[in-house]
């Protein structure tokens, strides 16, 4: 169905569903509860899921097939996010212009980028991006601040000309839309004590997520994929069977481009405003953080990686000193400060750390990310039913 | 000419620091053939070495002066380090002022130590894994040292000052024969660049002038040969990561007065040195050190106003803007050895 084989469908399936039932999935805890806090189901954090997910599969198809590591694809969504943000200055509120031009701007920028870096491979690559995405966010910050706002971002206001809105009323906030449904609308449903919350802006998101995943899918399926593919895997010895590859890599690398173009319009669709700090190195790092430690190189890695990193940078940044007493609370006294003290270097502002540990964990036993930590178990668990029932398919799945 | 030489000198200082890290990246990059993403962490743990120093000797218990009073007309609460009962106040106080070069002495032995178990520990299962993966181990463990220094230190830049003798600045054109030409150029950034100076030329005349080095060059030239002839190369560079290490660690004490240190100092410093290793051309001790004092002195000429007022921005981007120039040009960087990082 949709060009796709039964295992690639069930994979799409997984997405919409779990994308559609967000809301319920993310928000198993009633309201109130002891446990209300590791509920993720508000909007904004939603939203971040979704679109951080659109990032990572994008950096995905360069980086999983290819093997080309940048360290600059934040430059991308920086500046998606400043072409985003001016369409909905100088146009309209509707976010559909604004979403277009991110993405046609993000691949413009990352196929000069592209051309440029691409005559080089390995960490000569790596050091070539981010050279880029390190100019790129320092010229936001100085010298081309008439065009990205500096230090203060830009922001809708209520005197921009949005040639084909009409004016707003005194006092109205401007707020992005889609064809009037506004993005920050929420319905909300409670049923004994769940109170689960349906946001526009994130259903539109998820819609582009299912179609950047669905894209993606074909093409790690494709021809083009697979050249791809062999470019990771000797690119020497493709070049000697007399294909060029670079135009495959150019193609990957403004693909990706386009996905971050993506993901920085829809952040500027939901938040309206748009800043430098997208862009620094450190924006860089965190997709690469995603890429790695959901599994790169896998269709639904890199989404994985993604919304456990921003899930868990919300969870773990709320908790505190209080809350960790509190769970604590059922050991003696000085277990109780013992245990506290040992964890409340990881907690709240301690969360870059965990991250770190977390991180140094995955690539140290885990290179292939949580989908190989996943396969592992599932391998166990197969090999025990197997020697229990004396048969079985032997087969292992293939790795996806 | 007095603004050129200005710039020069505003330029040696960074350079320096770019140097001393870029010199400690090759190491062990052409050594291990490790692409080590934590070696600006080492630089901050350095600086921290010397807080921490400067801390412990300013470390102090509260006596009651009894020659003085409070308003209240009870004896005055005075804070003595424990370093005055020792040496008594005069030699205590000067102890005190130098806490930044008696740093140096500590951070020796305290960055060899802090390498020697980066390398064991942890990098050692790196060889045999790709370049990426070593890049992305580093990376997370950069990012856990500088939280784990955050955690202990705070957020906040904490000024080391220099010894008294060495504060403020002297009118270097008079040791040119330009008298009162303008250039003024504090006393610290001059002792940072001898410094520097002393400890690249030292790493140079250990590899050149002993056996050792002579042993850990032949190994960067084939590792394989070298063990074949007996010699246990892994356990030599092992020490040559110390030795990395510890470079690092010293451009990084010594850098505390001219910057207060703070807990991503050595990720800001990294990226650029990064740049310079490349610039300069993996491998190549001395483009390393060439391309740290080059982009260096290129940063400092690249802020003059009258650059910046025909180019603005530049002073921002110069480094970058010339390390594409020169990747897209020379592949292989100012001073590369050709099949160095070519898969």
């Amino acid at each position: 169905m949709l060009g796709l084989n039964k295992k690639d469908f069930g994979l799409l399936t997984i997405v919409i569903i779990l994308t559609v039932f967000a809301p319920f999935i993310l928000n198993p805890f009633p309201e109130g509860s002891a446990l209300a806090q590791f509920n993720a189901g508000y909007p904004d954090l939603m939203q971040r899921l979704v679109i951080f997910g659109i990032f990572a599969i994008g950096f995905n198809i360069l980086f999983g097939l290819t093997g080309y590591l940048s360290f600059g694809h934040a430059a991308f969504l920086g500046a998606g996010s400043y072409a985003g943000i001016w369409m909905i200055k100088l146009l309209t509120l509707n976010i559909i212009p604004a979403i277009v031009a991110s993405v046609i701007v993000a691949g413009l920028f990352s196929l000069l980028v592209g051309w440029i870096s691409l005559r080089r491979s390995g960490i000569y690559f790596s050091i070539l991006t981010l050279a880029f995405a390190q100019m790129s966010y320092s010229l936001a910050y100085s010298v081309l601040t008439p065009i990205t706002g500096g230090e203060t971002g830009l922001q809708p206001k209520v005197a921009d000309p949005r040639i084909f809105d009409a004016p707003l009323a005194e006092g109205v906030t401007p707020r992005a839309n889609f064809f009037g449904m506004f993005m920050n609308d929420s319905y909300e449903l409670s049923v004994a004590g769940w109170v689960f919350t349906f946001n526009v802006g994130y259903y539109i998101a998820a819609i582009f997520l299912v179609i950047a995943f669905y894209i993606s899918i074909r093409i790690f399926r494709s021809p083009f994929g697979l050249m791809l593919r062999a470019v990771k895997s000797n690119q020497q010895r493709l070049n000697y069977t007399g294909v060029q590859s670079k135009p495959y890599t150019l193609a990957a690398f403004v693909i990706s481009g386009m996905y971050a173009g993506l993901a920085g319009g829809l952040l500027v669709a939901m938040d309206t405003q748009a800043g430098a700090e997208r862009m620094f190195w450190t924006a860089s790092g965190e997709v690469v953080l995603m890429t790695i430690l959901g599994g790169s190189g896998t269709l639904i890695g890199p989404v994985l990686g993604a919304g456990f990193i921003k899930y868990f940078e919300n969870i773990v940044s709320k908790i505190n000193e209080g809350i960790l007493q509190a769970w604590f609370s059922f050991m003696p006294e000085f277990l109780q400060e013992f245990f506290v003290a040992i964890f409340y270097p990881f907690i709240g502002k301690g969360w870059h750390l965990t991250l770190g540990l977390i991180f140094m964990l995955v690539v140290i036993f885990l290179p292939g990310g949580l989908m190989e930590g996943g396969q592992k178990i599932s391998n166990l668990f197969k090999k025990k039913s197997k020697t229990d029932s004396g048969s079985g398919s032997a087969a292992p799945e293939a790795a996806e | 000419m007095d603004a050129i030489i200005l710039q020069i000198l505003n330029g040696l200082d960074k350079g320096s620091a770019y140097a001393l890290i870029a010199l400690g990246l090759t190491l062990i990059f052409g050594t291990l053939g490790v692409v080590n993403f934590a070696h600006g962490a080492l630089f901050m743990i350095g600086a921290f070495v010397a807080v921490t120093i400067s801390r412990l000797l300013t470390f102090s218990h509260v006596v009651l002066d009894e020659t003085k009073t409070d308003f209240l007309g009870n004896p005055l609460k005075v804070e003595v380090p424990y370093i005055y009962d020792i040496f008594g106040e005069a030699a205590g106080n000067t102890i005190i002022d130098w806490s930044v070069p008696i740093s140096i002495l500590f951070a020796i032995p305290i960055m060899i130590l802090i390498g020697v178990i980066m390398e064991r520990g942890l990098i050692r299962h790196f060889y045999k894994r790709p370049h990426a993966d070593q890049i992305l181990v580093t990376f997370g463990l950069a990012i856990v040292l500088q939280e784990i220094i955050k955690y202990f230190y705070g957020a906040n830049p904490i000024p080391t000052p220099a010894p008294e003798a060495f504060k403020g600045s002297f009118d270097f054109g008079a040791m040119l024969g330009m008298e009162g030409a303008g250039i003024i150029y504090p006393y610290w950034r001059l002792v940072y660049f001898a410094f520097s100076a002393i400890i690249i030329g030292a790493v140079f005349a250990f590899l050149q002038f002993t056996t050792f080095g002579m042993v850990v060059r032949a190994g960067m030239a084939d590792r394989e040969t070298v063990g074949l002839l007996g010699i246990n190369i892994d356990k030599r560079f092992t020490i040559m990561f110390g030795l990395a290490a510890a470079v690092a660690g010293l451009a990084g004490v010594m850098y505390t007065p001219i910057n207060s240190p703070n807990y991503h100092m050595g990720m800001d410093f990294l990226v650029l040195s990064f740049v310079v290793v490349v610039v300069g051309g993996m491998g190549s001790l001395s483009g390393a050190v060439l391309a740290g004092f080059l982009l260096g002195i290129l940063e400092s000429f690249a802020s003059m106003t009258v650059v910046l007022e025909t180019l603005p921005g530049i002073n921002q981007i110069i480094i970058y803007l010339v390390a594409i120039i020169v990747l897209l040009t020379r592949p292989r960087g100012l001073m590369g050895k050709a099949g160095v990082m070519e898969e």
